[in-house]
């Protein structure tokens, strides 16, 4: 059966004399690779250079806090339910008083983790959030000798109040209403 | 006097080597002590002042013959084990044999004078130039002859080599 | 100054530039290889990786040395010794310049200017090969002794294409063996009788197929892409250096090194013209003795660091040959092709006189 016409019968024919040879075609294989060695290097001097990432680039994932510093997670679950790898899981409580500094609304997350193992680094969390609380930035996530040291808790996660995290390039991306 | 102590350390190489080449156990080093004397024997060349026979006789000898002999040997794969059994009749001619080969060189030996050494005098008989003359002028008739003796060898190689038609 | 002393300072000084040389031509090698890629290359050690060769020195001389326990011993150190040593002595013939004068007195930058100086080079040459042969052997591991037995096959059968290409340089030259004079005889005389160009009389411009027998010739011997069927690394490991290790392996490497340094010492001097360069008359005329020998050598060195350029340019441009096309490259295409050089040569020296 057919299935397409690209098919190409093949011929091994006679080469000519110039093709026999081979000088002209050394010659030219010559001059394509001579040509390389002025060309733009591909390579990056990588400690004192990085590379720079694309603005939709999905790393390691930060909770945000909003302009006070509060926690913007209210521990409603939506990112653990959509997440594919089923990587996130969470412990809800109530907020007491005389915390309404730490976090932004009556509910908040106890614990968070995400499995960094398991985590397929979509994205889906962060679109699920209603609360602009989890964001995928382009940090990256450091190896490690364990398993175990991979299960990332809030003390990694939630963002140090003397260190924002700027994800101003992805809610861009994503919120165009 | 230093051509003479040269002369004496290249003979006394010589000999030893082609001595080592013969009690050599393993065949690899029969062939490099084989290789160092002829690296002796050009060196007798040089002190004759023939520097194009010293060096064609290390291209063509050791450069070419005798890694071609190394090859062989090293396929070979030669060792106590793999050696051939000798039968009684083998071993009795090849004594013999060699008393014989022992005989005529004694006998040769016997009627040589042994003069005391005399250090060749300067000459360029050895040059490249000399040595082209003298091969193609006098000696016509034996190179064309060698080289008609090597064509046949080649064809005959040839014709070993080739595959036979079915 | 005596004789005697300058020859010893002039060895010593080719033996550390072979050396130094080599040594940056491993740099060279990875650098060029980078370049051609669009890369970079080595650049950690020091300025631009210039101290690169140090740092692979001393880590060469650092690793433990292994010797096969089922190997020859003996064999297996004189193996990597042989060939270093052949490597280094081809280069006594080249001359490397133009005479220099100290105290009133002529002295040539040339260890031994042997009236049969063309042939020493190819009997050291073809001597080469036992280095890489016991070295093979004495492995005792298969892949060595292919790597060896394809080394030994395919030197020898090259020599021949290599002797032959030779000999048409030679009837160019009056029949004379020496490579100072074939060097001087291309500094003389007119290009193809009219072009007045002094030192421009260069041997490639008569002989521009034997240069590329040569050449091809060359590459062979050197063991060199696409010519490196006994070290394959993707067929035989290593080939016949497979089981060396440490400043044996060194030895081994950087003797292919100091190989491809003379072979394009050599190439610049029986085609290229040698010390030659346009406009060395008026030059010689009115600079000093030793200026002239001095830049007459870095004419040379010049030349030769271009070829071992061409030499890495060629490794990564075209692939290994498969082992019957080498021979048959060899026997079939180099060999009839050299001797019908020789013959027209002849011929053209015979009929048009020169």
């Amino acid at each position: 059966m057919q299935l397409t016409n690209r098919s190409k019968v093949v011929t091994k024919k006679e080469m000519s004399f110039m093709e026999k040879l081979y000088l002209p075609a050394i010659v030219s294989g010559l001059s394509i690779t001579i040509k390389h060695l002025f060309k733009k290097k591909a390579t990056l001097r990588y400690p004192e250079v990085t590379r720079e990432f694309a603005p939709v680039y999905r790393g390691m994932h930060v909770l945000k806090r909003d302009e006070q510093g509060r926690e913007n997670c209210t521990a409603c679950g939506l990112c653990a339910v959509a997440c594919p790898a089923e990587a996130i899981t969470m412990d809800a409580a109530e907020r007491k008083k005389g915390e309404e500094n730490l976090y932004r609304e009556e509910k908040y997350a106890a614990k968070y983790e995400i499995n960094m193992l398991r985590c397929i680094y979509c994205g889906l969390c962060e679109e699920a959030c209603p609360k602009d609380a989890i964001y995928l930035t382009d940090r990256i996530v450091p190896s490690e000798y364990a398993r175990d040291t991979f299960v990332y808790g809030k003390d990694l996660l939630v963002e140090k109040m003397d260190d924002r995290i700027d994800v101003s390039k992805r809610k861009k991306s994503y919120h165009i209403d | 006097m230093t051509s003479e102590i040269i002369f004496y350390f290249l003979a006394a190489v010589s000999v030893i080597t082609a001595l080592m080449v013969v009690f050599s156990k393993n065949p690899i080093y029969s062939v490099m002590w084989l290789i160092a004397c002829f690296f002796s024997i050009a060196g007798h060349y040089v002190m004759l002042n023939a520097q194009f026979l010293a060096i064609v006789h290390i291209i063509v000898y050791a450069g070419a013959i005798m890694v071609l002999m190394l090859f062989t040997v090293m396929l070979l794969n030669l060792n106590r084990e793999s050696e051939p059994h000798k039968s009684l009749l083998t071993k009795g001619i090849a004594t013999v044999t060699g008393g014989m080969l022992f005989l005529v060189l004694l006998a040769a030996m016997r009627s040589t004078q042994l003069g005391a050494y005399a250090s060749p005098e300067a000459s360029d008989a050895g040059f490249v130039q000399k040595v082209g003359m003298v091969l193609f002028t006098d000696y016509l008739l034996p190179f064309e002859m060698t080289s008609v003796l090597f064509i046949s060898a080649m064809i005959g190689a040839v014709v070993l080599a080739k595959k036979e038609k079915h | 100054m005596s004789i005697i002393l300058f020859k010893v300072i002039l060895i010593v000084l080719i033996f550390l530039i072979s050396l130094g040389l080599a040594a940056y031509a491993t740099y060279g090698e990875r650098k060029v290889a980078a370049f051609l890629q669009d890369r970079i290359g080595p650049d950690r050690a020091g300025p631009f990786g210039l101290l690169q060769p140090i740092a692979d020195g001393v880590k060469m001389f650092l690793k433990e040395e292994i010797i096969p326990t089922v190997s020859d011993k003996f064999l297996f150190i004189l193996g990597p010794s042989l060939f270093m040593m052949t490597a280094l002595m081809t280069s006594a013939v080249i001359p490397w310049g133009t005479p220099v004068s100290i105290g009133g007195q002529n002295f040539n930058l040339q260890v031994a200017d042997i009236n049969i100086g063309i042939l020493y080079v190819l009997g050291v040459v073809s001597l080469g090969v036992y280095g890489i042969m016991l070295g093979g052997w004495s492995s005792n591991n298969k892949y060595a002794l292919l790597g060896a037995i394809r080394a030994s096959s395919q030197m020898i059968s090259y020599e021949l294409a290599m002797g032959m290409s030779v000999v048409a340089i030679l009837l160019m030259t009056d029949g004379s063996l020496s490579l100072n004079a074939i060097v001087e005889s291309q500094g003389e005389g007119k290009l193809y009788g009219f072009i007045n160009v002094s030192g421009m009389n260069w041997n490639v411009f008569y002989q521009p197929i034997a240069f590329i027998i040569f050449l091809i010739t060359a590459f062979a011997e050197c063991n060199r892409t696409p010519f490196d069927l006994p070290e394959s690394e993707s067929e035989l490991i290593g080939g016949y250096h497979t089981e060396y290790s440490s400043m044996k392996l060194g030895l081994y490497l950087f003797a292919e090194y100091i190989n491809m340094f003379i072979s394009s010492a050599i190439i610049a001097c029986l085609f290229f013209g040698g010390y030659n360069f346009p406009g060395i008359e008026y030059l010689s005329n009115h600079l000093p003795q030793n200026v002239m020998s001095l830049i007459t050598f870095v004419v040379l060195f010049g030349k030769i660091l271009f070829f071992i350029f061409f030499f890495m340019w060629v490794r990564w441009t075209i692939p290994r040959f498969r082992y019957d096309q080498l021979m048959r490259l060899g026997w079939q295409v180099l060999m009839p092709l050299a001797i019908i050089n020789v013959l027209l040569t002849g011929a053209a020296i015979t009929f048009f006189g020169n």
